[in-house]
């Protein structure tokens, strides 16, 4: 056990995770699935489909309104998060936890599956991380820290693919790695590794896996990435899938720990969800006992991060209506650049509220037992075994493969011609198998296929480790740490560049989108001009400002001539001394029992409502009613005069009820017309001649304090004001 | 290959299965199409399921690319490279570490390859 501990209110030092990395052994190993709270009582609700809660957490950010809940979806919420540094990765790891990542993903640096063997030290990465033991012992140390803040297991996972892969499924298995892509197919289709190396390679690392408990995920969402046109492979989407599992079951990995990597293929402007949901309902149907990983549609997918997070919510709406085991998140700027923080934690709160909004929603309605969902989906069907009828015409998967079957564009059995060819002795490490000799042994634990443990006297079925006295998966001692081979390019020359900007500790401050102190910053302007016309104007306004580096990455046509929505990304040239920066000191507050007593030593009457054309009423019933805290609670007497309210009869309603006070709520902000209801009632209030008799306190989201005083009022409150900030007023302000 | 679609003709015989039935067909062409690969994964190995097994013998990654490449070189990695390393270390009386960086440095394999029957070439 490490001596470290997070703190819920300190940073997340890495400098700790780091240290005596040689001896750290992971917690525990295999995959851990949420655990369902059927009835759960959160707030003033029942959920239905939510699971344990999180001891700690940070909810959606209306969930001030409810109580602080924050429920908690029964599927495993993934997000992936590998920006080339790993030591800057750990920190976001923190964050997704508290949004709701029980899954963290890390990709694989451009490159590694060609690497031959595995990959040491921490060199930095391009596209994602160069996963090797070091690095992953470190995050795997971080998440045994973070899950304990939580609450709750994290699953860390990544891949065993390329010409490396037992070599890694060895290795995650002895670092308590608990997940990992496992797909022979990818390596032949997108990789490029030849083909009977890549099947051979799978038996045992599938086989590792299984003895580890890892949860193995496919590569069948890569076909859709890659096609054309993505809603045409469906059906070879259903033969990958049928290939990897029943391979995966043939190597011992039981079906609940077997996820299909499934996307609906379909983006809007397409019927998507007509054509997505009889392939969802096709696929769960064959698939019984599987797991189902619901992977979000990234094919199609543009710089404008509105469109990918409603893409991605009809992606769980198809999740709902079918059933997700793990629901994975992709970030909305996947299509700009390499994710950002932000952007992790948005697709996190993205899932998080589209489950907690269709909670029990399966209660409610059912999908059609006939019609066309039934209809297409028993077409799929029928066309994947067809697929696989052919296959094997042809002389079973490896001639199927060399015919061009896979990833073609056309919709099976209609083929274009266009499908990725792999030959039997092609690809990368083509001609490296070796076939095992009558006597061939491999004394470990987790090894498939002809092992000739009888010759040193085992029997069947013994584990073939027990000849060495048991292997590095029972004797993690046996396990050899490397710790960097590179002088240059490791974390620690990394780290000592940007050292004086870490926290805890650090003095200065620089903001950041992806690594320490990157000092990346996002704009966004609109020009009322065409698009690129906008982007230079954007770039100059860049410039000016001051900024570096500066790129356009999301532009948006408002109107062809008459407007232009531009994103942009630049570096700041500066840093910020945390000790010059002023904090705005915190509204002193009077304790609930000062304000009980002073108002019950001098009793005060308030009208109140919201001025003007404006029908909110939450935010002023918040700030008067006793059941949220507010201001009737210190026994103040209110009269609610209601919504759209004049402001004469506000001011008119306070002499007439003999009030000392006027509370006056404003929320439309148009042309200022907050501020210029506050200046009214103050004039009125004066040609009265009541206003120096009357205290006079306004409040509303857009209000600022100061703006509100120089309007005319005494006090202003904007945006999380309580009851008690405004007894406290009334207390200090009164005449 | 260009084809254009030829459902409605090729999925005839399929028309009269009821979906368990279909589902059925479906498992049996998968466990046919897989049957092949996860036997020649019995029968072949590769380097790099080699150097998985050096790994849980207690080799670094370096060390096991090194013996690999090594028993590669002189046809023996068929026998297995935990093997080569397990027989070796019995033979010199030395525990499997011991044995494994011996056999790394080795430069005269006529006595490892006695013990594997004379090392006829990895088929």
């Amino acid at each position: 056990m490490p001596d470290y501990k997070l703190q819920p209110d300190a940073a997340l030092d890495v400098r700790e995770i780091l240290k005596d990395l040689a001896s750290y052994r992971p917690r525990r190993r295999g995959w851990t699935w949420r655990r369902p709270a059927p009835g759960l009582q959160m707030g003033s609700f029942t959920f239905r489909d939510m699971s344990e809660p999180l001891k700690r957490s940070v909810p959606l950010p209306p969930a001030h309104h409810f109580g602080n809940i924050d429920p908690q979806p029964q599927p495993v919420i993934t997000t992936e998060i590998a920006s080339g540094r790993f030591e800057d990765d750990i920190r976001r790891m923190r964050m997704a936890a508290h949004h709701g990542a029980d899954h963290i993903m890390v990709i694989r640096t451009a490159g590694q599956s060609h690497f031959d063997s595995l990959i040491e030290g921490t060199p930095q990465g391009v596209g994602g991380v160069p996963i090797t033991r070091k690095q992953v012992r470190a995050q795997r140390k971080a998440l045994d820290l973070i899950e304990e803040e939580v609450g709750r297991p994290i699953n860390y996972h990544s891949y065993v693919s390329g010409v490396a892969g037992p070599e890694i499924a060895v290795m995650f298995v002895e670092e308590g790695v608990n997940g990992a892509h496992q797909d022979p197919q990818y390596n032949v289709i997108y990789r490029n590794i030849n083909m009977l190396r890549s099947f051979v390679d799978a038996c045992e690392s599938k086989t590792i896996m299984a003895h580890g408990g890892l949860a193995q995920i496919d590569g069948a969402h890569n076909a859709n990435a890659t096609a054309r046109e993505a809603w045409k492979v469906m059906p070879e989407l259903m033969v990958q899938h049928a290939i990897n599992s029943q391979f995966s079951l043939g190597c011992g990995i039981p079906r609940d720990l077997i996820c299909l990597s499934t996307v609906p293929p379909t983006a809007t402007p397409a019927p998507s969800l007509y054509l997505d949901l009889p392939y969802a309902v096709a696929l769960r149907e064959l698939f019984v006992g599987f797991r189902m990983r619901a992977q979000m549609n990234t094919k199609y997918i543009q710089s404008s991060v509105r469109e990918a997070t409603v893409t991605h919510v009809l992606n769980m709406l198809v999740s709902k209506l079918t059933s997700a085991d793990i629901q994975s998140t992709i970030t909305p700027d996947e299509g700009r650049n390499v994710p950002w923080h932000i952007y992790n934690i948005e697709a996190c709160d993205t899932a998080r509220q589209t489950f907690n909004g269709l909670d029990g929603l399966m209660d409610m309605v059912a999908l059609k037992e006939d019609g066309p969902l039934r209809q297409t989906a028993r077409e799929l069907k029928e066309r994947a075994v067809l697929f696989m009828e052919e296959m094997l015409r042809e002389g079973g998967y490896f001639k199927a493969v060399e015919a061009g079957h896979f990833v073609d564009s056309g919709r099976y059995p209609e083929r274009n011609g266009d499908g990725i060819v792999r030959k039997m002795d092609g690809g990368v490490a083509a001609h490296t198998l070796i076939r095992r000799a009558a006597d061939y042994l491999a004394p470990v634990s987790a090894h498939y296929g002809d092992n000739n443990t009888a010759q040193y006297g085992l029997k069947p079925g013994e584990d073939p480790a027990s000849l060495i006295g048991g292997c590095s998966l029972q004797r993690p001692e046996l396990i050899q740490y490397i710790d960097e081979l590179d002088e240059e390019d490791n974390v620690a020359t990394r780290m000592a560049q940007n050292e004086h900007l870490r926290q805890p500790g650090a003095q200065c401050l620089r903001p950041e989108m992806e690594w320490l102190g990157d000092g990346t910053v996002m704009l966004t302007f609109f020009f009322p001009v065409e698009q690129k016309l906008a982007q230079a104007a954007a770039l100059e306004a860049a410039r000016r400002m001051n900024l570096e580096e500066a790129e356009v990455i999301s532009s948006e046509i408002m109107h062809p001539v008459d407007g232009t929505r531009v994103e942009l990304r630049a570096k700041v040239p500066f840093e910020l001394n945390i000790a010059d920066l002023v904090i705005p000191q915190e509204p002193e507050v009077l304790s609930d029992d000062q304000l009980r007593e002073a108002f019950e030593r001098q009793p005060l009457t308030v009208v109140c409502g919201t001025v003007g054309e404006d029908e909110h009423s939450v935010g002023l019933r918040e700030i008067i009613d006793i059941k949220h805290g507010g201001i009737e609670k210190y026994g103040v007497k209110v009269h609610y005069l209601g919504t759209s309210v004049p402001p004469e009869k506000l001011v008119n309603a306070a002499v007439e009820l003999g009030a000392q006070a006027i509370l006056a709520s404003t929320i439309i902000s148009h042309d200022n017309i907050h501020y210029k209801n506050i200046a009214l009632i103050d004039r009125l209030a004066r040609e009265m001649g009541v206003r120096d008799k009357l205290v006079f306190l306004a409040g509303g989201t857009q209000v600022t304090p100061e703006l509100a005083r120089q309007a005319g009022a005494d006090e202003g409150f904007g945006r999380g004001t309580k009851g008690a900030h405004v007894a406290t007023a009334l207390v200090k302000l009164r005449k | 290959m260009k084809r254009p679609d030829d459902f409605a003709t090729r999925s005839a015989h399929l028309k009269e299965l009821t979906d368990g039935q279909l589902h059925e067909r479906f498992w049996q062409l998968a466990r046919q199409l897989t049957d092949p690969l996860l036997q020649m994964g019995r029968e072949y190995t590769s380097p790099s399921i080699e150097r998985s097994v050096l790994l849980r013998m207690g080799f670094s990654s370096l060390e096991a690319k090194a013996l690999v490449d090594a028993l590669l070189e002189q046809g023996l990695l068929q026998h297995g490279a935990g093997h080569a390393v397990f027989k070796m270390s019995r033979v010199w009386g030395l525990g499997l570490r011991e044995a494994g960086l011996r056999l790394i440095k080795l430069s005269q394999w006529d006595e490892v390859k006695a013990q594997f029957g004379g090392g006829a070439p990895d088929a």
